[in-house]
């Protein structure tokens, strides 16, 4: 088994499989905090995957758009505590 | 050699996903599903992507990748307790079986102020020093 059939059969059905579990979370989620801590997860295997995929295509340019997607959950969570903070003020 | 090395940490890095994501699913509360995704995920992320750098084997590429995963281990911790904060302010609510809640009474609702101290408790203790006061004045 070469390293990129390792990882086509085996890592990234993994990845995919966590990402169909927190999409679960995601959709049930009770409250709106449940549903913004799924989607941040959702964008971090989001950065696993890229890694991932990287190594399987070997292009190593990938993983600029993998700094900039860390850079977008940050932000986004940050926004979003914000605006859930906001929202009680009134 | 590195193609053993890149199977094991890109394995592991995914196992610990998995394990987020399944954590994500199982807790209880929303406060233990933040301490879940702030820990295992990270984590899992930082090993995938030593792997990616091992394989690469390229001097900027193993920088690009090491700012990613410092960047990864400073926002995490951040993003988790400024949701978790504005989750408890919002009224989310504990689960049913937690053993204590440090903020309990702390915070206060109208004015959107935290003190250190118990508010109602406070306002007691204020009474009974205005009482002793009142009892034996300018000693």
């Amino acid at each position: 088994m070469t390293l990129h059939e390792f990882i086509f059969y085996i890592v990234v059905p993994i990845l995919s499989i966590s990402v169909l579990l927190i999409l679960w979370r995601f959709l049930i989620g009770p409250s709106i905090v449940d549903r913004i801590i799924a989607l941040d997860l959702i964008v971090t295997t989001g950065i696993g995957f890229i890694a991932g995929y990287s190594i399987l295509t070997n292009r190593p340019s990938f993983l600029d758009v993998a700094m900039i997607l860390a850079l977008i959950a940050f932000l986004g969570t940050v926004a979003f505590s914000y605006y859930i903070q906001k929202r009680n003020k009134k | 050699m590195t193609d053993i090395l890149v199977a094991i940490f890109s394995l592991s890095g995914a196992i610990f996903i998995l394990l987020a994501s399944i954590g994500l699913l199982r807790m209880p509360d929303a406060y233990l599903r933040i301490s879940v995704t702030t820990k295992a995920a990270t984590l899992g992320i930082g090993l995938l992507l030593i792997a990616a750098a091992i394989h690469f084997q390229d001097f900027s590429i193993a920088t690009r990748i090491l700012a990613i995963i410092l960047f990864i281990l400073l926002t995490a911790p951040i993003s988790g307790h400024l949701i978790g904060r504005a989750s408890y302010f919002s009224g989310v609510k504990l689960w049913k079986d937690s053993i204590m809640d440090d903020m309990d009474g702390k915070y206060n609702k109208a004015t959107q102020e935290l003190k250190s101290e118990d508010v109602e408790e406070l306002k007691k203790r204020e009474k009974k020093e205005r009482k002793l006061i009142k009892k034996n004045p300018a000693k």
